[in-house]
């Protein structure tokens, strides 16, 4: 009865190029910053570039076709897989672009400069792992390979006081669920005997559990997952270490891991417990949660003035939005999920680079001194505009599109109630999203504000988002047929 | 030209937006950018007259019709339509739309390429929102006037600007997204975005109510129907001139226009059963409105409650689901698009000069400006609705509906009340004037005021044209529009064939004597 593991051979690793490159730039880039004996950061940061790049343009190119269990039964290469290559090494393409002109990652006082870069690229090849995990070994060595290089792209920065305090919390938030979350996979283990989560669920459907056991196992594994993507109540730790991190990691942290934790949250359930929810009321369940966290989050984040924070609490306000998608369980709310998520990756690490760019030559994310930046910087300011109204989700911006088809999907499936209480949410988010718009046009240039210069790299970072941004809530046949194709497998 | 007369929709729609794309990217000098704007302005004009003169009267259905593929399998469609209802809108915006440009001339003053840009950027979605036969295509134009809007205000506003601004972006946005769920259902429902669609949905009565309201509610506040109407006096306080007449020229009519082309068409029986309520709410209007301008100081927010007063009219006329109720709620959208625009403009003439709207600060601007007074007194005469000028059509035509509804209970009431309306109008308008322009100048800082020069002269000129046309030749106009009223009405009409006149009447009536006999028997 115990787990069937065949021994891996070569040609598996045909189906793993992306990973490899990833992983390979990790150790290359690790070793190159070694020979220049981390003096000339330009060596990793090339590395891990064209890594990403090359990893971005396999991904498109080649596909997977079918659906390939790879290493035994541990992961699994499908579109679905597939998909979120795409969107990770899009990433963390952007991200390691961006991070080169920001002075909070090359500042001429920071330390392991090269380092970073590496880690980027460990974190991307850990979070496509995350996206193609099938077993529950896989599930938490991918889980926690993605959570222990977090934990130390968190406190890079470490003579700051933030950064430190933030990788701390990141720590101990994240080692308790991430046993909890052990404690649960193991008693679904002791109940089915099963590793992959095709075994566990013909062992729960051929042998079913009583449900109060079924539910504590559930609501167990809830929380590993609901401390990866940030949902309430498991979301104390996302403000704190979004301030704290440096803005381009906390660009990268809102959209990357949790994109990733979206992916194996929907593989695990949809394969697990799809077949069993009528058993216990989980649609509810997950409803009332996406409820309280999107509600939480836009409640919260119109008090902020720090705009990091602000952003962050967006976050977990979106994480509200896609839960809904999420608790349908249908193939329509996956793919909604799924364009949701790449439209959030785009708007979302855009809005947060607006930050880190402006942080480069003002040095602070106060609101306040964000008064009329509309004409200090007027360039980086549409295109920030264009980000906040894709967030809120006012047409022509792609984040319209993201929720039309949530919603969508959501009132096919009968709910209501939920649907309406998204809608009041977008309300509320226009309210703090508007208050940047605010700061940035309506309040008057303040007059010993400091002249605010953007780098060139933050200009082609910021319109490789702000682009997609405009024409996906124009057009996104082609993207959406991407993120419908990846639920084929399903 | 057949490229430009095939899809002659597109071209009114998004001419506009080109030339604000071309001033924010080549034509930044101000005087530049005031010409460029002006000239795509006039320019689009001159293309909508096309429509008008190519416009088949006798035809109810959409003309210039286009459609093309746009997204998910032709579920979604870039689909644009005009019947008779959608033409005399979109020559109103684009009547407007030089008008309001020249009147900005002398009064905006800083970032003026950017207001131009926004100004041509607003004209753009306020047709395609008339024009949009797709309901996804609708919410877009729909949503895209709340931006530029946003920004007037706020930007070019007065003191209160930001408070304004993001009131009114949080109360359209609430209702609209409201609607957004009631397409959203429908869509789900239809499998297709287009109207067609929806309207070959058959919704049943239950369902038809929450997504009636659901659509009403949102047009209701853009409206303003009483007690959605908060926003707007701030709004238009805050704005700039050219944003209140715009606001008040055209933004408000997308309420009732949504209303007429959306909330009673696909909701029949809905519209039927709670058709009664808007009009007792917009009854409520006429009077709360006008009695609210009576008491202000401000001449703006006066001319901003009138609004309401107005638009209460108009509703009035859609719910008691009459052909000529109807026609004369358009007609009435029309007139108060010119004499409330007219006024706006107007206010903003003084305002340029003394700085300053209240009531009390002027008195005997007659001798002091008599082309302006004589200008004024005529404008306020159409807002009243003198018979002769525009006013007077619209506001009988809807009296007269409302009064032969068979479906408006208490019709004749709802009409006495309302007829309390107009007197009430004329007291505040009338009274109003006689404290700016009658009696002894006696205010020293009024001395020196100029007369209206030639540029203002001729913003309004054209206006007061077509408020003489408008009232004394309505024919013109209620030609184009009543083959699109009866093809709007044929849903209302088709269920009332169904279930008779009386039908509704006499079930509880019945039942209550039933009742009524068993209580008895039992005593």
């Amino acid at each position: 009865m115990f787990v069937n593991i065949t021994i891996p051979n070569w040609s598996d690793f045909a189906h793993f190029v992306p990973e490899a490159i990833m992983f390979g730039a990790f150790l290359l880039a690790l070793m190159g910053d070694v020979i220049v004996r981390g003096r000339k950061p330009v060596v990793p940061f090339l590395i891990t570039l064209l890594g990403a790049l090359a990893a971005l343009y396999y991904s498109f190119a080649s596909p997977p076709v079918g659906d390939a269990g790879v290493l035994g039964s541990l992961v699994m290469i499908d579109s679905f897989a597939g998909f979120f290559r795409i969107v990770f090494s899009f990433v963390a393409v952007v991200t390691i672009l961006f991070s080169w002109s920001s002075e909070e990652i090359m500042g001429s006082t920071r330390e392991h400069k090269g380092e970073y870069y590496a880690l980027i690229a460990l974190m991307t090849g850990g979070m496509m792992v995350m996206a193609e995990a099938r077993d529950l070994v896989m599930l938490f060595m991918s889980m926690e390979l993605v959570a222990l290089t977090s934990y130390v792209m968190a406190g890079y920065m470490r003579n700051s006081l933030r950064s430190t305090e933030a990788s701390l919390k990141y720590v101990i938030f994240g080692a308790v669920s991430s046993g909890i979350m052990l404690f649960g996979m193991s008693l679904l283990f002791g109940m089915t005997g099963q590793m992959t989560f095709v075994g566990i669920r013909d062992a729960l459907v051929a042998n079913p559990v009583n449900d109060l056991s079924m539910l504590v196992v559930l609501i167990m594994i809830m929380a590993g997952f609901g401390y990866k993507i940030a949902m309430v109540p498991f979301h104390f730790w996302c403000p704190d270490v979004y301030e704290g991190a440096p803005t381009p990691v906390s660009a990268f942290f809102s959209v990357g891991p949790k994109a990733a934790g979206f992916a194996l949250m929907i593989r695990f359930f949809f394969t697990v417990f799809q077949p069993i929810v009528d058993t216990i009321d989980w649609p509810l369940m997950i409803a009332i949660l996406s409820a309280v966290t999107m509600t939480y989050g836009n409640i919260v984040a119109v008090k902020q003035t720090n705009v990091k924070r602000l952003l962050a609490y967006s976050s977990i306000a979106h994480v509200g939005y896609l839960l809904m998608g999420f608790l349908l369980l249908t193939p329509g709310g996956l793919q909604a999920i799924l364009f949701y998520l790449l439209v959030y990756a785009v708007m979302n690490l855009g809005a947060f680079m607006f930050v880190s760019a402006i942080n480069n030559s003002i040095k602070s994310e106060e609101l306040s001194d964000y008064a009329g930046l509309g004409f200090r910087a007027p360039w980086a300011s549409v295109m920030m505009f264009i980000f906040l109204v894709s967030l809120v989700g006012l047409p022509p911006a792609a984040g319209f599109i993201g929720k039309l088809y949530l919603f969508t999907e959501v009132l096919r499936e009968g709910w209501y109630w939920l649907a309406i209480v998204g809608v009041l949410n977008s309300v509320i988010s226009l309210f703090y999203y508007m208050q940047i718009a605010r700061a940035m046009y309506f309040e008057k240039v303040p007059e010993d504000a400091p002249a605010v210069k953007i780098a060139p790299l933050h200009y082609v970072t910021m319109a490789l988002l702000a682009v997609p941004t405009l024409i996906l809530g124009l057009y996104w046949s082609e993207f959406k047929a991407i993120a419908d194709q990846a639920i084929a497998g399903f | 030209m057949t490229f430009v007369t095939d899809s002659i929709l597109s071209w009114v729609t998004f001419l506009p937006l080109a030339g604000a794309l071309l001033i924010l990217l080549f034509a930044r000098k101000d005087n530049i950018a005031r010409l460029i704007a002006m000239g795509v302005a006039v320019a689009d004009f001159i293309l909508s007259l096309h429509l008008w003169f190519h416009f088949d009267n006798a035809n109810a259905a959409d003309q210039f019709t286009e459609l093309v593929p746009w997204l998910a399998n032709g579920k979604i469609n870039y689909s644009m339509g005009l019947d008779g209802v959608s033409l005399l809108l979109v020559l109103l915006t684009t009547f407007l739309g030089p008008l309001v440009i020249l009147s900005t001339w002398s009064a905006i003053k800083h970032r003026v390429a950017e207001s131009m840009a926004f100004l041509l950027f607003l004209q753009t979605a306020m047709i395609g929102t008339f024009l949009a036969r797709d309901m996804l295509l609708f919410y877009v134009f729909w949503e895209a006037m709340l931006i530029p809007m946003y920004f007037i205000i706020g930007i070019w506003g007065g003191e209160r600007r930001i408070y304004a601004a993001v009131k009114l972006f949080i109360y359209t946005m609430a209702g609209s997204l409201l609607m957004l769920v009631a397409i959203l259902y429908m869509y789900s429902q239809a499998g297709t975005m287009s109207l067609d669609g929806f309207m070959s949905l058959n919704i049943p009565a239950e369902q038809q109510m929450w997504l009636f309201l659901a659509f009403t509610l949102a047009f209701a506040i853009k409206v303003p129907l009483f007690p959605f109407h908060t926003w707007l006096p701030d709004a238009h306080v805050e704005a700039p001139t050219a944003g209140s007449v715009i606001l008040a020229g055209i933004l408000l009519k997308m309420g009732t226009y949504g209303m007429l082309r959306f909330s009673i068409p696909l909701f029949p029986s809905a519209a039927i059963e709670f058709g009664p309520w808007f009009a007792v709410l917009a009854v409520i209007g006429i009077i709360y409105g006008a009695l609210v301008a009576m008491v202000q100081k401000d001449v703006k927010k006066l001319v901003a409650y009138s609004s309401v007063s107005h638009l209460g009219f108009v509703v009035l006329g859609l719910f008691s689901l009459t052909a000529a109720g109807v026609a004369g709620g358009i007609y009435q959208m029309l007139a108060h698009g010119l004499s409330t625009g007219a006024l706006f403009l107007l206010v903003g003439v003084i305002y340029e000069r003394r700085h300053t709207r209240l009531i009390s600060d002027f008195g005997g601007l007659a001798h002091q400006m008599p082309v302006y007074a004589s200008i004024f007194l005529f404008v306020t005469l159409a807002s009243i609705g003198l018979p002769g000028l525009c006013g007077f059509a619209g506001e009988f035509m809807v009296l007269f509906g409302s009064f032969s509804s068979t479906l408006l209970p208490h019709a004749k009431l709802l009409v006495i009340l309302s007829s309390t309306g107009v007197i009430l109008g004329a007291i505040y308008m009338l009274w109003m004037y006689q404290r700016v322009f009658l009696g002894k100048l006696a205010n020293e800082a009024n001395q020196s005021l100029k007369d209206m020069s030639l540029r203002e002269i001729f913003v309004l000129l054209p206006i007061l044209i077509f408020i003489i046309v408008l009232g004394i030749l309505p024919g013109p106009f209620l030609e184009k529009i009543e083959p699109s009223i009866d093809r709007l009405l044929t849903p209302v009409l088709e269920l009332r064939q169904e279930t008779p006149a009386d039908h509704h009447i006499t079930i509880p009536h019945t039942n209550e004597s039933h009742d009524s006999q068993t209580e008895m028997e039992i005593h």
